[in-house]
């Protein structure tokens, strides 16, 4: 595909670009005037001199400052690592109506990277500290802050943004938000109309590790294109955990998952991996284990990591992502430059090492190819056969996929999950084929999942 | 009661302890840093140490807070209420703030000024980093803290470029923590311990429940030690003698009464793992260069521990060791039962620890020589994976008799490499001393053709048959020397990372100049 010309300046801001007639002086909040001279003038040379390598579409103007001081509504998905970090460069960078949504509240091992919380904000939620610390700091920013998941929020929210950056820590989070900009572009005789994308830069690390990505839904690769990039996580097999252990973690995931259950410590409440004393009794059963085996390495440190999947972290690597990733909305707001096409993965173990490249469109991407994807199975299959094949299947990677479809002209959840009342009555459908179930050749399955906010549709074809 | 209570510093710094241990992050807290110019580069990685856990450092800038109001608001460690204030104070005071168990200094001088009066001061430092730092100030302090071997890390945001170049005579890295290390399993050449253990073994008597929880390992030796009586003692080498092999283990396995293959997933492993399984042991290059080092072979009291240890290895290679390095000592997880996996653990450890002691006892014998006292560290272990950086100096690159040429030309064969911006960076230096302000700061226009000439000044002084394309002339006027805080805040995590890796002697640090483009997002590392 050629390089992407996609220009949000010229798209969103002629429509939404408020006229000013005097030179703006705007009330911080506190009383202080925050605008003086020079304040921009380190932006103002990007968007007020003409340049080589620009973007096409880019005029020099001071128009733009304006559209991103006071019109240019970005939305920061996640205020942990990467969204403390991309609050500030936004900020900083001349962008001012800013809303940050995080569903969590802040822990004591955040404070080695997340800079805008303090001690005493432990407990408190993420998104309401971290737009305070940015609005006090910073004269004229003003960051709205959601204490929500992100989908408790719908679209006529997400609509209201010129651009969206998330620095989540889940895939799956990731997917839901990339099927929402999907499910917000509309098309008018089967052509995409530019002005209802909504581009979405998205970065995320992992210890000395990270990658930052622009996608333009419906335009270039989105999440679901590139899945295979995400592998599943490997969890050990149960015969090992059960009765064959040779790790140290064999040992902490046979008292999580076994043990834990059967013997119900703290009166029968679910393990819970931010409780110390939790951990503690994990560890020491752990140890006991590990004794009975011979094995050695059980450590508080290697137990709570294992309970709670924890990855390593550190401030420089969120630094570097995020850095990357405010780079491009600037870009993308501005014009100023070429906006990145459309990936870049970032090293820093061994020297520093950056490689970037353009991921492609999956032809068949269940997110965001418009036609329903083929299913191919045989009317003897059994419904468990489809289920098994939809978690499983590296590049679908449902986590609990409910199925519904029409059958006899009504319509009919075959099997769904996540209602214990509905997963029974439908269970035992699992067992029964295709055929039985009522189902035809050809027929669409109506899938939803918490992968993606809308239902996915996917074409039975019959294999004799 | 909890046993093992976390200190708040722990439950605060785990994440990364993860990554560098408690060793890592005691030698960050206690490392003494210093940081010239406290605009929003440096303050992005101080922010970057401090946070981490950093417990001192020194911050030193001679210019008031607000004389240029812009900087005031690209930094997101000064705010209006710094206007007036000494630069480095006010970010100072906003630094700490950042972590209660900190606390930094600083200092209103100039570097200049602290070269002129006392170029002693800065040898107390574990790293110096200089942000900004015009290219006389830079060459001066370079040489100071070469001398007293003391790293240096400079760095600069110029426009949509980031610039940082590292510059430490020698720098040793024990626990580099390579991403995909092989194995040391010593299958080619199975020492003592490790022959009898497998002697323990008789895969065709065993029965099923054993035969398929034996782990991969032994199978190898086992097979291939039968291969090896059946083929004059050569083990396989070429594709097609592996896959014979790989064959031959493959009918090894239990067959059901119906003659069809059980499911032994062991014997799997074992297939999968030949390859890398049968890879001759030996010494990396890079640790062979290491050992015919000067320093090396040429130990006296003055000698750092680094090198007493790695000629104690080689000692051990040339004489117990029979030409391998001490062994590692761990194995990959497999199928097996836990028993079987443990002892065979138990083997490779053993032989690890006895390896050890061996290199001790060099070790031992090395000091005595010199009349010296050391302390140990996990140099065994990481016996492979031993590296030393060597920079070139600012001095050797700045040179015209010791410029990199081939370096230079060879990337500019492709006129838009990173390089080109290196090239740039030294122009607009030039363009400062000459005119005393940075191109393109006030007008563009102007500043493109007397930009051009201290292009092409440069290109002479070194005799750089380059050709450097007028776009990169422009753009470089149009930056106007400005400070983008996103790129700020990208060399902000680079550097910092760097630094802590100079700190630990952990990970490999680049050498010797890391370009950032964040035009497109590129990078590369130049060594100039």
């Amino acid at each position: 595909m050629n390089l992407l010309l996609f220009s949000l300046f010229r798209e969103k801001k002629r429509s939404r670009v408020v006229e000013l007639t005097e030179k703006m002086v705007v009330d911080g909040g506190n009383g202080r005037t925050c605008e003086w001279e020079g304040r921009w003038n380190h932006i103002k040379k990007f968007l007020e001199r003409s340049g080589p390598f620009t973007h096409p579409d880019f005029e020099p103007s001071t128009e733009s400052l304006q559209f991103m001081l006071e019109t240019c509504k970005i939305l920061v998905i996640g205020a942990g690592g990467l969204g403390c970090e991309l609050l500030k460069d936004l900020a900083l960078s001349g962008f001012r109506n800013i809303h940050v949504v995080d569903m969590d509240t802040i822990d004591v091992s955040n404070l080695n990277r997340q800079f805008l919380f303090r001690p005493k904000d432990v407990g408190r939620p993420k998104a309401d500290v971290a737009a305070d610390f940015i609005n006090n700091r910073i004269p004229g920013c003003c960051v709205v802050p959601h204490f929500k998941k992100i989908q408790d929020l719908d679209e006529t929210f997400y609509r209201q943004f010129h651009i969206i950056v998330s620095g989540l820590d889940s895939v799956v989070a990731r997917r839901w938000m990339n099927g929402m900009l999907l499910s917000l572009l509309v098309y008018e005789d089967g052509v995409l109309n530019p002005s209802s994308i909504i581009p979405l830069i998205d970065g995320g690390t992992e210890g000395f590790k990270g990658n930052a990505r622009v996608i333009l839904p419906g335009m270039t690769a989105c999440i679901d294109c590139t899945l295979e990039l995400y592998p599943p996580q490997i969890n050990f097999p149960m015969c090992t955990i059960a009765s064959m252990p040779r790790l140290p973690e064999h040992c902490i995931e046979y008292v999580r998952i076994l043990l834990w259950p059967k013997e119900t410590p703290f009166g029968g409440v679910a393990l819970d991996g931010d409780d110390p004393e939790h951990i503690q009794w994990v560890y020491q059963r752990s140890l006991e284990r590990a004794t009975e085996f011979g094995i050695t390495g059980v450590t508080y440190r290697l137990t709570q990591g294992v309970v709670k999947r924890i990855i390593p972290a550190v401030a420089s690597t969120n630094a570097v992502i995020a850095a990357a990733c405010a780079t491009e909305v600037f870009k993308i707001a501005s014009s100023a430059y070429i906006p990145l096409n459309n990936y870049m993965v970032f090293n820093d173990v061994d020297g520093l090492y950056t490689y970037t490249f353009e991921a492609e469109r999956k032809e068949k991407c269940s997110a965001c190819s418009q036609v329903p994807l083929d299913l191919h199975f045989s009317p003897c299959s059994k419904l468990q056969e489809v289920l098994d094949h939809l978690t499983e299947c590296a590049s679908l990677q449902m986590k609990s996929p409910a199925i519904t479809a029409t059958v006899e002209g009504r319509n009919k959840t075959l099997y769904l999950q996540s209602v214990a009342l509905i997963e029974q009555r439908t269970r035992q459908n699992l067992s029964k084929t295709l055929k039985e179930l009522g189902l035809t050749d050809r027929q669409e399955l109506a899938i939803a999942d918490v992968t993606t906010p809308q239902t996915m549709l996917f074409r039975l074809c019959f294999t004799s | 009661t909890m046993a093992a209570t976390k200190t708040s510093k722990e439950q605060k710094y785990d994440r990364q302890l993860r990554l560098w241990g408690d060793h890592g992050q005691e030698t960050l807290e206690n490392a003494h840093v210093c940081l010239i110019n406290a605009i929003a580069t440096g303050t992005e990685i101080l922010k970057n140490l401090v946070l981490p856990g950093k417990q001192t450092w020194l911050c030193a800038d001679h210019n008031v807070a607000g004389t240029d109001e812009s900087i005031i608001l690209i930094d997101f460690f000064l705010s209006s209420d710094s206007i007036g204030k000494n630069r480095a104070q006010a970010a100072t005071e906003l630094l700490q703030e950042l972590n209660s168990d900190v606390s930094g200094n600083f200092v209103e001088e100039s570097p200049d000024k602290l070269l002129d009066d006392n170029p002693e001061f800065f040898h107390r430092f574990t790293i110096v980093i200089g942000v900004q730092l015009p290219e006389s100030t830079c060459l001066r302090l370079g040489s100071v803290l070469w001398h007293a071997s003391v790293p240096f890390l400079v760095c600069k945001t110029y426009g949509f470029i980031g610039y940082m170049r590292l510059v430490v005579q020698e720098h040793t890295v024990i626990e580099s923590h390579p991403d995909n290390a092989l194995e040391d399993l010593r299958l080619d050449q199975p020492f003592a311990e490790f022959k009898s253990h497998i002697q323990s073994y008789d895969l065709d008597s065993m029965d099923k429940k054993d035969h398929s929880h034996t782990p991969w390992i032994i199978i190898v030796a086992k097979y291939l030690e039968k291969w090896l009586s059946e083929h004059n003692c050569q083990p396989p080498k070429n594709y097609k003698e592996k896959e014979a092999f790989r064959q031959f283990i493959r009918e090894g396995i239990l067959k059901n009464e119906n003659g069809i293959p059980e499911d032994e997933e062991n014997f799997e492993e074992a297939i999968k793992n030949v390859n890398t399984a049968l890879n001759p042991t030996k010494i990396p290059s890079a640790v062979e260069d290491l050992f015919n080092n000067e320093q090396c072979n040429n130990i006296t009291s003055q000698t750092p521990s680094f090198w007493v240890m790695l000629r104690a290895v080689k000692e051990f290679v040339h004489n117990e060791g029979n030409g391998s390095l001490p062994l590692r000592g761990t194995i990959p997880d497999m199928i097996a039962d836990s028993q079987k996996f443990i002892n065979l653990q138990n083997v490779y450890r053993k032989k690890a620890i006895q390896d050890v002691a061996g290199v001790s006892k060099h070790v031992e014998s090395l000091l005595q020589s010199v009349g010296k006292v050391c302390f140990q560290f996990p140099l065994c272990k990481n016996a492979s994976f031993l590296r030393v950086v060597r920079c070139r100096s600012l001095a050797e690159e700045y040179s015209v008799d010791s410029v990199n040429k081939d370096e230079i030309t060879s990337c500019m064969d492709s006129p838009d490499s990173e390089m080109v911006f290196y090239l740039m960076l030294r122009a607009v230096d030039r363009f400062y001393q000459r005119h005393s302000r940075y191109p393109g700061v006030y007008q563009v226009e102007e500043d493109i053709s007397r930009l051009k000439l201290c292009v092409n000044s440069l290109l002479q002084e070194y005799s750089l048959n380059v050709n450097i394309k007028d776009d990169y002339i422009h753009e470089f006027c149009r930056y106007g020397a400005a400070e983008p805080h996103t790129v700020a805040a990208f060399l902000g995590g680079s550097a910092a990372q760097e630094a802590v890796k100079l700190i630990s002697h952990q990970f490999v640090p680049f050498n010797n100049t890391f370009i950032y483009n964040a035009m497109s997002q590129t990078s590369a590392t130049l060594h100039l």
